[in-house]
């Protein structure tokens, strides 16, 4: 067992994976066509502590935490697997253009990367954003458009230097042609630092996402999403005077749902990186 | 090298007209009305919008041809006239004069915890290699990288506000705020820590840095947390190398072999990122400023959003856009100064 983290945060993985599939079993909807819709229990802007029926309490609003953080937990997947699976599937595409034709071409689109690498990611994400409308799939469509450059810089940067590698130039002297080099030499072995990179970009990516519906551009409201329950415990998190704890349910547990979610994609970035290190260079 | 830099100062143009070009782009997708809010400066006018909107889409130029839409904009950025910001109540620029001190001296005060978190305890940590020193560096950093900065200003405020009363939010407390406003105290930056430096104001100084404690820490939570891994990760790599060995076996102490030898060249990898650090802390303000209720930038980036206001968000994005770029040309040529071996590519 050489990376007990790695297996702990496989573990915790597993955990939110099995919790996203059973949501339907762990917390019944209770709008048949609309699961996403976190149930009120009545409209009081107190948050209520946790009880039978509202097992992790609720938020103000009476929306129950318990509910939002079990569905909250399927469009946490969701919204990863496809932002960070598009986002790369793009920056693949782009970089492997960019580095395989070289020349002219190879520069506009490390000019263009530049381009959105300097835009500021989380307000141009809130931008793009308020121009769309709120929604889940318009919060993908601008996390995409802004964060798929990463991923083509480092393809770029890997198949350029796997380009010069002997087991290349072998396989061209033998014969080769460019499409069967791409795939079958050259991609399967720049792909592994994106793959790193997509794995930290899980975690991480749920953050900005849950971010912008702390900030409100987010999710509509009243979804089932961490960073709603989040933005809603804002008001309760110096609980009353004398009481400062009075509220800890509704800041805690949507904290911890986050923390552990990213956390766990974290180590196991790390150790994916660890294992495939003699053949990454460069940054840990 | 002067060539490497003259080549990277002509693109700077280049790729902000790239950013304007797109920023403008966007602008398209906006309604008229949202597109006029642009032009006008006079919050009045702003209100009569609705009413007499061909009348406005003539006046102010919408029904001209995209390009020369597009000069006039331009010409008018240029010139520094921005629009009107609804959620700052005053014209775009007069709000950067007014947020951008806020939030410089959140970046300041940022830069030391990253510095001397990040780089001196990654470094220190290559070197304890595996003891305990390590270990419990590394679990802070990965916990420090996985926690989102809003749960740790949540928490932060939780913990040291709400609990222990140390800290309080907001930017500085009821009395020093008067004192700032008194005509014993000029302001010469806009930065209060600074500002009260200059006026030689002990109380002020106290009471801005009691409410910039909390907030320093959770903006530089996740570039400390990077820079520390990049910092432990070079650090081991560069201590394997052969001159290591080399400067060990002429004898030299250990201390001077991690100083003068190994960690020089393992600054090498942190700088490249400390562009992308420059990126974190503009994310991270916006969540920050929000939460502990600093009238910055990124507040006021988070309130246009929200409210949506057209051309606070447009000048926020040029005005970070610009700022990315030139802070990638500054890290550029520190790493061609510090490296020559990029010099030669």
């Amino acid at each position: 067992m050489r990376n007990p983290l790695g297996v702990i945060g496989l573990l915790l993985l597993v955990f939110f994976l099995v919790v996203a599939i059973l949501a339907p079993v762990l917390a019944p909807p209770a709008w048949e066509h609309e699961p996403y819709r976190i149930p009120r229990d009545g409209f009081s802007p107190t948050p209520r502590a946790p009880s039978e029926k509202h097992p992790f309490g609720t938020t103000e609003g009476q929306y129950d935490i318990y509910y939002g953080l079990v569905w909250g937990t399927r469009s946490a997947w969701v919204i990863s697997l496809i932002v960070v699976g598009c986002s790369a599937a793009i920056g693949i595409v782009i970089g492997s253009i960019s580095a395989f034709y070289g020349g002219l071409l190879d520069e506009a689109i490390m000019r263009i990367t530049d381009i959105f690498y300097a835009f500021p990611f989380l307000v141009g994400a809130m931008v793009l954003t308020t121009i769309l409308g709120r929604g889940l799939d318009n919060v993908m469509i601008a996390l995409i458009t802004l964060g798929w450059m990463g991923y083509a810089r480092l393809i770029r940067g890997d198949i350029l230097q796997i380009r010069e590698s002997e087991y290349v130039l072998a396989a061209r002297a033998a014969g080769a042609g460019t499409f069967r080099l791409l795939t079958r030499h050259i991609l399967p072995n720049a792909i592994w630092p994106v793959a790193v990179q997509g794995t930290m970009a899980m975690g991480s990516i749920v953050i900005t996402a849950a971010a912008l519906s702390f900030l409100g551009v987010g999710a509509p409201t009243g979804y089932a999403d961490w960073g709603q329950l989040i933005s809603f415990s804002r008001n309760w998190v110096i609980g009353f005077q004398g009481n400062p704890l009075a509220y800890w349910y509704v800041v805690i547990y949507p904290s911890v749902a986050i923390t552990l979610f990213c956390l766990s994609w974290n180590l196991v970035g790390d150790a994916l990186r660890d294992i495939l290190d003699p053949r990454l260079r460069g940054v840990a | 090298m002067i060539t490497f830099i003259v080549r990277r100062l002509l693109l700077i143009p280049v790729v902000v007209f790239g950013c304007i070009l797109l920023v403008f782009g966007m602008m398209q997708l906006l309604s008229p009305v949202k597109r006029l809010s642009l032009y006008i400066d006079n919050p009045n006018e702003l209100k009569q919008l609705s009413e007499n909107l061909d009348v406005m889409i003539h006046r102010y130029g919408l029904d001209r041809p995209i390009y020369v839409q597009f000069a006039s904009w331009l010409g008018q950025v240029v010139r520094g006239d921005l629009g009107w910001s609804e959620s700052a109540a005053r014209p775009v620029s007069g709000a950067f004069k007014r947020f951008f001190p806020v939030s410089v001296e959140l970046a300041l005060w940022s830069a030391l915890p990253i510095v001397l978190g990040g780089i001196l305890l990654g470094s220190a940590s290559a070197v304890r290699h595996n003891k305990l020193f390590d270990h419990v560096t590394r679990v802070f950093a990965i916990v420090g990288w996985s926690l989102p900065t809003f749960v740790a200003g949540l928490l932060a405020l939780f913990l040291f506000y709400g609990v222990l009363q140390w800290f309080p939010p907001g930017q500085i407390g009821l009395d020093a705020a008067a004192v700032i406003r008194s005509a014993d105290f000029t302001s010469y930056t806009g930065i209060i820590s600074l500002d009260a430096i200059l006026n030689w104001n002990w109380f002020v100084f106290v009471d801005a840095v009691r409410h910039l404690v909390l907030p320093v820490i959770v903006l530089s939570l996740v570039s400390w947390a990077m820079l520390l891994r990049i910092t432990r990760a070079s650090m081991l790599e560069t201590l394997r190398q052969d001159y290591v060995t080399t400067a060990r076996a002429k004898g030299l102490k250990e201390r001077v072999v991690i100083r003068r030898h190994a960690r020089r060249n393992a600054l090498i990898a942190p700088i490249t990122v400390a562009g992308i650090t420059v990126a974190f802390l503009f994310n991270g303000l916006v969540i920050t400023e929000t939460i502990f209720d600093f009238h910055g930038l990124g507040r006021w980036a988070a309130r246009a959003a929200q409210t949506f206001d057209v051309p606070a968000l447009l000048g926020y994005l040029l005005f970070n856009g610009v700022l990315i770029v030139v802070a990638n040309l500054i890290v550029d040529i520190l790493y061609a100064q510090i490296d020559p071996r990029v010099r030669l590519e």
